[in-house]
């Protein structure tokens, strides 16, 4: 059981980490989708198919490719960026930071008395999912429902800009 | 190392890594994406504690995780359409730019 | 009571209305003014003749009529008229001597140009004096008193175009005024203790037995009874009216006026007046004679100060040069005995006296007025001279009132009334001052009117004024006789043989006593007159004047004392230098007062005010914007500098986020949290 847990987590953790530190953004892209996907496998291995199922459709269907659009929209010519002043500094400032907080966070869960359930896990059936959905979270499904609608119509808004007369100084 | 704890390590190192992105990186894309590791990361520790918790509705923790990722496609989203604002602006999508909200 | 009586105020109110009508009239309407004055006196002459009768009818009997002015709720404010010989011989007195001075005044004031002026001002003033007469209450009485100063100021001052005038007219009313407060106390006192003004009430009274014995028994401050002091006030009146000592200042300046105004206010009524308020009120005087405890009797100070007028009078009437000026201190002479005759017990002596004063004394003045209009105004005697040729009536009559002045035995009234005046005051038991006083006054009247009469009428004409001189016309002739009658026949109504005056004033019938009665002092009295006329005569009448600046006899011979007589003895320059140095005094502290004192005070606290506007502005500034400005100031820089913190970079801002939750993380951990 823990082998598969801890392959998932490496190659998912290291598909992230590259993806992380590529200067090629389009590179980091198609990486961090890997690791999507690694978390997906996760989902699978640990019994919630239909959130492994959500991860995939969404993440690295949707996500990946609204990412890709916005990498190829702000483009400026074909070079990537080389790294500026600075940056070193602030990636070293970044992994201690990252290497802190992950420290903090096992030493907590290292110390928590976390009792290991050998047991099988719950067995969640899409119509048991769907009945919740339907019954006690339906208001919750409603809310999230209109979020969505006003995010993406706030979306198309922001990217679409005052319109095609708009004396807008990019020039 | 209980399995339990093992998921933690992970999605706590996952964290720890979206966070390092996040701060390493210039490309406010970038700096999203790893926003979103976060986030996933946080869908990983709840999924674990399903798995693992004794007692509970069978359903919970996917509907939590289901809604999580339903509000982190609409953030995306709205984050990426940003980015191109920003950009139409000032020609250039680096964090560092983007100061003019400032005391 | 008789029914007329009531109708007693028609004798006022006709002189009144005269001057309402000409004072209402157009100007230059001299007819009428003069006319309606003379018409308002005879009727009120012929009224008082009537009333005079009633009067005489009972003579013991004061009738009177009262009435209720205005209710207090308390009280009741009651005035009245009252009808008895006394009054009633006043009334005719003055309006007769009223009458004749009017018919005298169509003559000498001819060429005034405020003609219509001046005979209404002396109806007002007629007017008054007779309300003085009839009136039952002091209240009254006090309204008609001050109504005859007013028009004694306004008369004395009718030529107040002359600086002169103005200033005697003013002296005259603010020495009236002094006596008159005097009087307003004791009015008030009087009022407060017995509750009444009414002389005459039916009992109710304050000159009735019960309120005077009432008033008998309160003592006042330094042991005098309440009645001396009472009667001591209301005589500070009377001598400012009658120009006693030392309130007799007024009267010499007095004579600024016309002279018409000098013989009917200043010789024969008004003046009078203050003798016939004490006459009024005498039963008040001697209320106090039978006490044992009083220290000071009211009447012995009157009886003193009427003394020192009459002989002060005298000596200074001697050594002055201006025809009127010698007559008015004459009158002050003359009301002097008459006060003199009050002190010492006879009120009815002191009527007489004034009775037949007010005929001659009218006369002289009115023959002096008409000596001055023949003269054109010349005054001074020693320019005058050897008008005795020229003015055969005046001279006549002029002659008459002198010898009735000076007291010239049988014939002339003054003699009789002044005999009146020696006998009661030698029969006076505190003392005999009164008597040598009175005696002594009687050489110098003798003396100085023969000086007057030999300067005056004979020798050489001294000036061109003098040797124009004509007689004057019948309208100013005919009054002077007719009071030379008075000032003849009027002394034989009160001669000892048949003393008709003295009983019908006195309400009792007196005992008729020879006509030589008292005939020790009658003798001293006649040598007297001699004396005093022989002595003019042989100074001034034998070898007379030869020029005005020639000096006069008296004056070579004791220069020192005719310079200090002459001066008036020098009175009104102490008055000056006391009474009106600290009346300036006054009037300078007053001032510094109210310069330093009040206005520094208000202006302190207008400082006060402005330092408290300038301390709020200044700790409004300084305090409290300053510490405004500066919190406000604090306030920002600590948001400017919390701001600083909003860098804009979104890395910077996670950093911290991220810093935070590992040290939030490393205390919950390390602080025993699970």
């Amino acid at each position: 059981m823990n082998t598969v847990l801890i392959l998932i987590a490496l190659a998912t953790i290291g598909a992230a980490a590259a993806a992380m530190s590529r200067p090629s953004l389009l590179n980091c892209v198609l990486l961090l989708t890997l690791s999507w996907t690694g978390i997906a496998a996760f989902y699978l291995w640990a019994g919630a198919e239909f959130a492994a199922f959500a991860q995939v459709l969404i993440y690295v269907g949707a996500i990946s490719m609204a990412v890709m659009f916005a990498v190829l929209l702000t483009r400026r010519g074909r070079r990537d960026f080389p790294p500026r002043k600075g940056s070193r500094s602030r990636a070293a400032y970044a992994v201690l930071a990252g290497a802190a907080v992950a420290g903090v966070l096992l030493a907590a869960v290292a110390r928590s008395p976390l009792a290991a359930s050998p047991a099988p896990g719950p067995a969640s059936t899409v119509r048991e999912l769907g009945g919740q959905l339907m019954g006690p979270h339906a208001a919750a499904l409603l809310v999230v429902g209109v979020l969505l609608t006003v995010a993406l119509i706030g979306a198309v808004v922001l990217a679409a800009g005052a319109g095609p007369e708009k004396p807008e100084a990019t020039r | 190392m209980s399995p339990l704890q093992l998921c933690l390590a992970f999605s706590s190192a996952l964290f720890a890594v979206g966070l390092a992105g996040a701060l390493a990186r210039s490309n406010s894309i970038l700096v999203l994406l790893g926003i979103e590791l976060m986030l996933n990361a946080a869908n990983l520790n709840l999924i674990a504690f399903w798995r693992f918790s004794p007692h509970g509705s069978p359903a919970t923790g996917v509907v939590f995780v289901v809604f999580a990722i339903a509000v982190a496609a609409a953030e995306t989203a709205v984050g990426l359409a940003l980015v191109i604002s920003i950009y139409r602006h000032q020609q250039d999508i680096r964090l560092e730019e983007a100061t003019r909200l400032k005391g | 009571m008789e029914p007329l009586v009531a109708y007693l105020w028609i004798i006022p109110a006709l002189p009144l209305a005269a001057a309402a009508v000409g004072a209402a009239a157009p100007r230059g309407s001299r007819r009428l003014a003069s006319g309606a004055a003379i018409a308002a006196m005879a009727g009120a002459l012929a009224l008082s003749s009537v009333a005079l009768k009633y009067a005489l009818a009972a003579p013991s009997a004061h009738q009177f009529c009262n009435f209720t002015w205005f209710d207090l709720g308390n009280g009741a404010v009651r005035l009245g008229w009252l009808l008895d010989p006394l009054n009633a011989f006043m009334c005719v007195m003055v309006s007769l001597v009223g009458l004749l001075i009017f018919i005298f005044s169509l003559g000498y004031m001819e060429d005034d140009e405020n003609f219509k002026r001046f005979f209404w001002l002396m109806s007002l003033f007629a007017a008054a004096m007779l309300c003085v007469v009839v009136s039952n209450s002091l209240l009254l009485l006090f309204i008609g008193w001050e109504l005859v100063g007013l028009a004694s100021y306004l008369l004395i001052g009718f030529w107040f175009h002359r600086p002169a005038a103005a200033a005697a007219a003013k002296k005259a009313f603010i020495t009236t005024r002094i006596g008159d407060l005097g009087f307003l106390l004791g009015l008030v006192w009087l009022y407060d203790t017995t509750g009444s003004l009414l002389l005459y009430d039916g009992g109710n009274g304050f000159l009735e037995a019960h309120a005077l014995g009432d008033l008998a028994t309160q003592v006042a401050a330094g042991g005098l009874a309440a009645t001396t002091a009472i009667s001591l006030l209301i005589f500070c009146g009377a001598a400012g009216k009658s120009g006693q000592f030392p309130l007799h200042v007024w009267l010499p300046d007095a004579m600024e006026g016309p002279t018409p105004v000098s013989a009917l206010i200043h010789a024969a009524t008004m003046v009078a007046a203050g003798v016939f308020l004490v006459a009024r009120v005498f039963p008040l005087f001697s209320a106090d004679q039978g006490l044992p405890a009083a220290t000071l009797h009211a009447l012995t100070v009157v009886a003193a100060i009427g003394a020192i007028t009459a002989l002060m009078g005298a000596a200074i009437a001697a050594a002055q040069s201006d025809l009127k000026r010698i007559l008015a201190f004459s009158t002050v002479s003359q009301l002097g005995y008459m006060m003199l005759a009050l002190g010492v017990g006879s009120w009815v002596a002191a009527i007489f006296h004034l009775l037949t004063h007010a005929f001659f004394k009218a006369l002289l003045f009115l023959a002096a007025g008409s000596v001055i209009h023949a003269a054109h105004h010349v005054q001074d005697i020693r320019e005058l001279g050897g008008l005795g040729a020229r003015m055969r009536t005046t001279f006549a009559t002029f002659a008459v009132g002198m010898m009735a002045l000076s007291g010239v035995p049988f014939v002339f009234s003054g003699f009789w009334s002044k005999e009146a005046i020696l006998h009661a005051a030698s029969e006076w038991g505190p003392s005999s001052l009164p008597l040598y006083a009175g005696l002594a006054g009687v050489v110098l009247t003798a003396f100085y009117m023969t000086r007057l009469l030999c300067e005056v009428f004979w020798g050489p004409p001294r000036s061109p004024a003098a040797s124009h001189a004509r007689e004057s016309p019948a309208v100013m002739t005919a009054p002077l006789v007719v009071l030379a009658a008075g000032a003849v026949g009027l002394g034989f109504l009160g001669t000892p043989a048949w003393p008709w005056l003295q009983s019908r004033l006195a309400g009792a019938e007196i005992p008729a006593r020879p006509l030589l009665d008292g005939g020790a002092l009658m003798a001293v009295s006649i040598i007297l007159v001699a004396v005093g006329l022989g002595s003019g005569w042989a100074l001034y009448g034998r070898r007379p004047r030869a020029s005005a600046a020639a000096p006069d006899p008296l004056q070579s011979a004791a220069p020192r004392l005719f310079a200090f007589l002459g001066a008036r003895m020098k009175l009104d320059e102490l008055y000056a230098a006391t009474v009106g140095r600290l009346n300036t005094f006054a009037a300078a502290l007053a001032d510094i007062l109210d310069r330093w004192v009040w206005g520094g005070a208000v202006g302190l606290l207008a400082r006060l005010g402005e330092f408290a506007g300038l301390l709020n502005r200044e700790v409004d500034e300084v305090g409290l914007n300053t510490g405004f400005d500066t919190v406000s100031e604090e306030i920002r820089r600590t948001g400017q500098a919390y701001s600083r913190a909003q860098t804009g970079e979104a890395h910077g801002y996670l950093r911290t986020l991220a810093l935070a939750f590992v040290v939030l993380a490393l205390l919950v951990l390390l602080g025993g949290g699970r």
